[in-house]
């Protein structure tokens, strides 16, 4: 152990410790991030206009925050996501299975979901609004496109790869259709299907941002272009740091869900 | 318990590409007996249990359990594989507990048999792990006690031994003689392993391959008090050697096939 000067015996321990916490490099390296940012925009070599101090954006996100937009914008964003996803997952999983499961499905739907998934959703965005307006459904709509086509996909991959010996062991103790599906393929897939959505609700966060950049009364990408509107760059910056964050947030909270249900798979 | 395979033939394919895989099988099992089918990579032998187990139709010829044309898959036939056994987000007590859900016993059934089929086994103490906290002869005993649990007439063994390192597997041979003696059980076991079959086995059918065939059959009367000492003693060396040659012209009929790792094909 490196001796560390200037500090007795115990809080070197300790910081030892601290320093070998995982999580302890991350964190570091964001506040690096932060320190430069503070230092850079305090120097005042850049217009405050193109690199607003974190104090700004920081007292422009306590504004917000007391006069509830930005819980309004908040709420309004994850809103729509966890509908569109929802309705994605909704669909996906027992397409998914079905497909996996069924070759002759398989062979009719994957070339066209397979076509269909590179097709990019924010291309799809003035099409939507012609035929559904500028209201809450395209938006939904949106983020269901962009991802229905990944999650079931990878869901169907997933059940594909289901090893054969544990569903002939299922048959072998007297199971049925109905066994082979709930008690051994979902359990199988459960883990890999929470992380498809870990990675497609991703994709959602990002595409509903866009088709709010595009038209929308609400919401953090609304949020964004009003600001830019206004010059208010301390208002953008504050938007991007909120969306990075709960774009984060979920990932966590996805990441948390699985190490609980799924502790046999890690 | 009484097993019969009469003229089975399974071919794989169509037309110029079919393969035959077993040609003409036919032998009868008992209740109690312990049958091992022997034979090198090729000689059809899985398929053969996959039929009895109901996995696979034959293409001509019939199996028969107690009368009965095998159709499907079902627990009268329990069946462990040699790899991918258990359900890996099931504890031990919960996979033997797997076939008595599904029959639909109520709780305290499933309890009771559960922790009598683990004692059988020996694993009553690591009723609460999960697979992966367990060595791989401790998953193959719950495969073995899940299968039993089913109260099975006829307990099928595709090479369960063969991903396990040597001194394991010679403690799960041992394992499963005592099984077998203790319990009475009908048991067919495939395997590549010469030793594993005329240890455990009291009737070894040697099968040859391409196409797979019944080429020899072999009743065994060892004496199989300390399988240690059989397996290091004149007369075990002996038959095993002789085994061991019919079985090397037996694969000799066919093309040379390059040299597998045990526990391949």
């Amino acid at each position: 152990m490196r001796p560390i000067p200037f500090l007795p015996t115990l809080w070197r321990s300790r910081l030892h410790r601290l320093m070998l916490h995982p999580w302890s490099l991350g964190v570091a390296g964001i506040g690096v991030l932060l320190g430069l940012w503070a230092l850079v925009a305090s120097l005042g070599i850049l217009d405050p206009l193109f690199l607003p101090t974190p104090a700004a954006v920081l007292a422009a996100g306590g504004e917000e925050a007391a006069n509830g937009d930005l819980w309004r914008d908040i709420s309004a964003s994850v809103l729509r996501v966890l509908g569109g996803f929802g309705l994605s997952a909704l669909v996906a999983l027992p397409l998914g299975i079905a497909m996996g499961t069924k070759t002759t499905l398989c062979r009719l739907l994957e070339p066209l979901l397979a076509l269909l998934r590179y097709m990019p959703a924010p291309a799809f965005i003035p099409l939507l609004i012609i035929y559904f307006g500028v209201g809450e459904l395209p938006k939904v709509l949106l983020i269901f496109i962009g991802t229905l086509f990944f999650n079931t996909l990878m869901i169907m991959d997933a059940v594909k790869f289901v090893p054969r010996e544990l569903m002939e062991t299922t048959l072998t103790l007297g199971g049925r259709q109905r066994d082979l599906l709930l008690r051994v393929i979902v359990p199988y897939i459960a883990p890999q299907v929470l992380d498809a959505f870990r990675i497609n609700m991703a994709a959602a966060w990002n595409l509903v941002i866009v088709a709010e950049l595009v038209a929308a009364e609400s919401g953090l990408g609304k949020h964004i272009t009003l600001a830019q509107r206004f010059l208010r760059t301390d208002q953008i910056f504050l938007g991007l740091i909120v969306i990075g964050l709960i774009g984060l947030l979920i990932d966590l909270s996805f990441r948390m869900v699985m190490r609980r249900s799924c502790a046999w798979a890690t | 318990m009484k097993l019969v395979l009469d003229s089975v033939c399974k071919r794989f394919g169509e037309g110029r590409d079919a393969q035959l895989v077993l040609d003409q099988i036919s032998f009868t099992m008992h209740t109690g007996q312990f049958l091992a089918l022997l034979g090198s990579s090729g000689s059809g032998k899985s398929t053969l249990m996959r039929m009895v187990a109901g996995l696979e139709q034959p293409t001509s010829g019939s199996l028969q359990l107690d009368g009965e044309a095998i159709r499907r898959p079902g627990s009268d036939r329990g069946m462990v594989f040699q790899k991918y056994s258990l359900f890996p987000w099931l504890t031990a007590a919960q996979n033997v507990a797997f076939g008595l859900k599904i029959k639909g016993l109520d709780r305290d059934q499933i309890r009771e048999r559960t922790s009598f089929y683990l004692e059988v086994v020996g694993l009553a103490d690591a009723a609460r792990r999960l697979p992966r906290e367990l060595s791989g002869g401790m998953q193959q005993r719950v495969a073995i006690a899940r299968a039993l649990a089913a109260e099975p007439r006829l307990l099928l063994l595709d090479e369960p031994f063969g991903a396990l390192d040597l001194q394991i597997r010679e403690s799960m041979q041992e394992f499963l003689l005592n099984l077998w003696r203790s319990t009475g059980l009908s048991v067919l076991l495939i395997t590549h392993d010469i030793d594993e079959a005329l240890l455990l086995a009291q009737q070894v059918h040697i099968l040859a391959p391409k196409p797979g065939r019944l080429a020899e059959s072999l009743s065994l009367d060892l004496d199989k008090g300390d399988l240690r000492d059989l397996r290091i003693s004149a007369s075990f060396q002996t038959l095993r050697h002789e085994v061991a040659d019919t079985l090397r012209q037996l694969d000799r009929i066919r093309p040379e096939a390059p040299a597998r790792a045990p526990g391949a094909g």
